[in-house]
């Protein structure tokens, strides 16, 4: 298989999540957007699984080297990531909803940063 | 141009365009329907891989989880159903960046591989995956499940009615 | 009586220095001051005379001061004959001018600072005189610049006063800086600053015209030639006895005395001769010129003053530093003379323009004939003391186109055509003076006269009277040198002393005596045609050119004054937009910069999203391109 074709997906997806970050303005749509980019990551992960592999195709590995039998680092770390991407989602929606109760809005250039901005 | 590199540029344009519309639509519903669209275009890409375990989980865990939440939240915040025009902030310096991102991996990864033919893999199963993540990767496993734990007190914590009481303000909403 | 020649300017200054510790202020006090000043001026009178009496050879004292280098600075005096000539001179109007300044400022506050900075004055003055060191010499020079200034701006009540005391420090000092460089050159080419070895030294011809041409600045300076004559005029803000001292006697003859102690110097160099000789005759004509359409009494006797002085620096011009000296003399008396007297009009009538005097001559018959006595020595009738030294003058000028002597041909007729006209035009002006003010029908007082220290300005009198005792003696004292000293050139000690050649009356006199009757004449034939009119209105269309001095004040204002004024305004511009502002600067920049720096950090959310993705955009460039490049 070409490996360049997911590579380029996820280049391409990981542009979109930055777009779509700086564009968007509601928070959740955000986090969408960052979803689209952890999920690029993803991607690339498990594709290089694939040609990190196959580049060592003809070198000879040493005993020792694989313990536990052929790694398969890529995947795993994919898995990390998306135990991780179901943490952050959960803590994040848990402040969005919060703000909302506060600010009745989830507009993320209306967040006060400063207390002289708090009190209007 | 073989049955797998069909598969992948197909998953690909699908996942690429239904993110394409998650970030540009009006609708927050349909934004998060999109979403759904992508995530599980990625999970065919992982399938055709050869990551089986890595494709189920993400269906599970970011299709029927995170998305179900983030729609949930969608709720919770009283989105409109129908289309609204205050999604948007000023679009030239998202797409500056975005675009420059994008197009810079894209052209970097592409140089990097140009045309190169690689042979698919044995298939990830899950009892493959199993003996690396209990085998070598077991200590991050553990911390993992710790930050779990973190993260869902965290939440508990942080959904709190009570929170916004300090400033005077009545504590029911 | 090495020690009597130290203490000869020691002396008044330091009664001078003890005055300027006085209070200034009432009665108890001020008789203490006037004791002192008039003590100072009789001590030094008291000095000269004794050391005029016992040395016949010039007398010497010194002791080394300072050395920068290899130039040692020594405390030297010396005085010959000549010199104690002048320095009696000096002493004689300085305690005529301090008797007198009792009474004429009886009702000044500030007295004893007066008397004391008039001490000062004499002492610096005689400094000049006695020192035998041109560093000691530039000491008494600047003291006596910096008392003129004090001086001239006495009066605070007077606003032109200031004024007039800044130009005049000014525009001496521009010639002081010459006169600065002039006495480093020579000191420098002769390897000390002695004046007898700077004089005995053979000096290379350039480095020596060149010092000489900068010590001619000085001497233009202080003793207002042409082009630094600008500052006499307007000097007659001071007090009258302060003109009479300063601008009439001593410090306008000390440039003149200068020249006349450097003489063998500029003996040798035609070139000094000639520029000195054009500077006289220019400033003689002009002088008297501008003397004959004043409307000030004080005025035209200051000009009367340039003029006179253009006759001394032509006489060294045409080598002749004994008529020069002899003229300082005598020009000391009858101008000091005429400058007190003025004093005593004034006092009586309460203004100083000739356009509001008349017929003073029965009123004031003391100061009447004080002006007879003044005007006639000014103008050169005979046998008042002005007469023979005028003659002197001229006879040597006449000497000078014979040639023979270093000086150039050509000058010597520059200067003796100049001299001879600077004799009619005199004649007219002090006929006019004595017309104007003293004959003719007394104008009345009207209300705006007030000028000065007077009386009249307070309480106005019926009628003009002569001043009181303290006020005439001075008078009278100075009165018989005016008139009798031109005979003291039949002496033979004193034609010894001054060099002079022996008075003889020859046919050459008679050609300045017609010059005399003519110009007297025509100004009294005009008087008589329309009496009480002013005779200069006959002067016609030149008449505002001469009484505002060929406007060479505008001259100068025009060519210094502003380019200088526009320079100082640019330089403190540069100085607060550049070199303050960079110093400022750098504090606002930086406070610019961190409040700048905070706003950026104030940014909300979205923008630092898109802040921290262009960054890592940009990184993640560089990189790739290093990369690719590496």
């Amino acid at each position: 298989m070409h490996a360049v074709i997911p590579y380029v997906t996820a280049a391409l997806l990981f542009g979109l999540g930055v777009y779509g970050v700086l564009r968007r303005r509601n928070a959740i749509l955000v986090l969408m957007a960052v979803e689209l980019m952890l999920n690029a990551v993803n991607l690339i992960l498990v594709t290089a699984d694939v040609t990190v592999r196959a580049a060592l195709d003809r070198v000879q590995i040493e005993a020792w080297a694989y313990p536990n039998g052929e790694p398969y680092s890529g995947g795993v770390f994919a898995l990390f990531v998306i135990v991780l991407a179901a943490a952050e989602v959960g803590v994040g929606l848990a402040i969005v909803l919060q703000f909302y109760r506060l600010r009745q809005a989830v507009a993320v250039d209306e967040v006060a940063l400063h207390a002289d901005e708090a009190v209007r | 141009m073989t049955v797998a590199d069909a598969l992948l540029l197909a998953l690909g344009v699908i996942a690429v365009g239904s993110g394409a519309l998650v970030v540009t639509s009006t609708h927050l519903v349909r934004a998060g329907l999109y979403l759904v669209i992508s995530l599980g275009a990625i999970a065919g890409l992982y399938l055709v891989l050869g990551a089986e375990l890595v494709a189920w989980v993400q269906v599970l865990v970011y299709v029927g989880a995170v998305v179900v939440l983030l729609l949930f939240a969608v709720m919770l915040t009283r989105a409109p159903i129908g289309p609204s025009d205050d999604l948007d902030r000023p679009a030239w310096p998202a797409l500056l960046v975005g675009a420059g991102v994008g197009l810079g991996l894209a052209v970097l990864l592409a140089d990097a591989f140009r045309w190169t033919v690689y042979a698919l893999p044995e298939p990830g199963t899950a009892q493959r995956m199993g003996e690396q993540i209990f085998g070598g990767w077991v200590l991050p496993f553990e911390i993992i499940s710790i930050l779990l734990l973190a993260a869902l007190i965290g939440a508990i914590v942080l959904s709190r009615p009570d929170i916004g009481a300090r400033t005077g303000e009545p504590a029911e909403d | 009586m090495k020690a009597l020649l130290v203490a000869l300017p020691a002396a008044p200054l330091l009664a001078g220095l003890l005055g300027l510790l006085l209070p200034p202020g009432d009665t108890g006090r001020r008789r203490f001051a006037a004791a002192l000043g008039v003590a100072g001026a009789a001590v030094a009178l008291v000095l000269t005379v004794m050391l005029l009496a016992a040395a016949d050879d010039p007398v010497q004292t010194g002791a080394r001061w300072v050395s920068l280098g290899d130039l040692d600075v020594t405390l030297t005096f010396s005085a010959g004959r000549a010199a104690l000539y002048v320095a009696l001179a000096v002493t004689v109007v300085a305690l005529a001018v301090q008797v007198y300044s009792i009474a004429y400022l009886h009702d000044d506050p500030r007295y004893a600072p007066y008397a004391a900075q008039v001490s000062l004055f004499t002492g610096a003055m005689l400094l000049v005189v006695t020192s035998g060191d041109l560093i000691l010499l530039l000491v008494g020079w600047e003291v006596m610049g910096a008392c003129s200034y004090l001086l001239i701006g006495h009066d605070r009540r007077l606003p032109e006063a200031p004024a007039a005391a800044v130009k005049a420090f000014l525009v001496t000092r521009v010639g002081d800086v010459g006169f600065l460089l002039g006495i480093a050159i020579l000191g420098v080419s002769a390897g000390s600053f002695r004046i007898a070895d700077v004089l005995a030294h053979e000096h290379e011809a350039g480095p020596l015209l060149a010092a000489l041409l900068l010590v001619l600045a000085g001497v233009a300076g202080k003793s207002a030639q042409f082009p630094l004559h600008t500052w006499l005029p307007d000097a007659m803000a001071g007090p009258t006895p302060i003109s009479a001292l300063i601008h009439a006697a001593t410090m306008v003859a000390a440039g003149v005395y200068v020249v006349f102690r450097l003489f063998p110097l500029f003996e040798s160099s035609p070139t000094a001769l000639a520029v000195l000789g054009v500077m006289a005759a220019v400033t003689l004509l002009l002088g008297a010129l501008s003397a004959t359409a004043q409307d000030d009494l004080k005025r035209v006797l200051a000009w009367s003053t340039v003029s006179q002085i253009g006759y001394m620096t032509g006489a060294l011009a045409v080598g002749s530093p004994a008529a020069a000296l002899f003229h300082l003399l005598t020009h000391a008396a009858f101008k000091a003379l005429l400058f007190l007297a003025a004093g005593a009009v004034i006092h009586a009538v309460g203004t100083n323009l000739l356009s509001r005097m008349g017929g003073l001559r029965e009123h004031l018959p003391v100061t009447f004939w004080s002006f007879v006595v003044g005007l006639g020595a000014l103008a050169g009738l005979p046998p008042l003391a002005g007469f023979w030294s005028k003659e002197n003058v001229l006879i040597a000028a006449a000497h000078a186109t014979e040639g023979g002597t270093t000086t150039p041909v050509w000058v010597g007729w520059v200067v003796w055509s100049a001299a001879l006209a600077g004799v009619a035009v005199t004649a007219w002006y002090a006929t006019r003076l004595l017309l104007r003010a003293f004959f003719g029908v007394a104008r009345p007082p009207t209300a705006d006269w007030h000028v000065g220290f007077d009386d009249a300005a307070y309480a106005r009198p019926d009628t003009p009277h002569d001043p009181p005792a303290l006020m005439r003696w001075p008078l009278l004292v100075l009165a018989v040198p005016a008139a009798l000293l031109g005979l003291a050139a039949f002496l033979p000690g004193f034609r010894t002393a001054l060099e002079l050649d022996e008075p003889h009356l020859e046919v050459a006199i008679v050609l300045p005596l017609v010059l005399l009757a003519l110009g007297a004449g025509a100004a009294w034939w005009q008087w008589r045609a329309a009496p009480g009119a002013d005779p200069a209105l006959a002067l016609g269309r030149l008449r505002p050119l001469f009484a505002a001095g060929f406007h060479l004040d505008a001259v100068q204002d025009r060519l210094v004054v502003r380019p200088v004024r526009a320079l100082a305004n640019a330089v403190r511009a540069v100085d607060e937009r550049v070199v303050d502002a960079a110093v400022e600067g750098t504090g606002v920049a930086t406070t610019r910069a961190g409040t700048l720096l905070a706003t950026a950090h104030r940014a909300a959310l979205p923008r630092a999203a898109v802040a921290v993705f262009t960054g890592a955009l940009l990184l993640g460039v560089a990189a790739a391109i290093y990369g690719v490049a590496s």
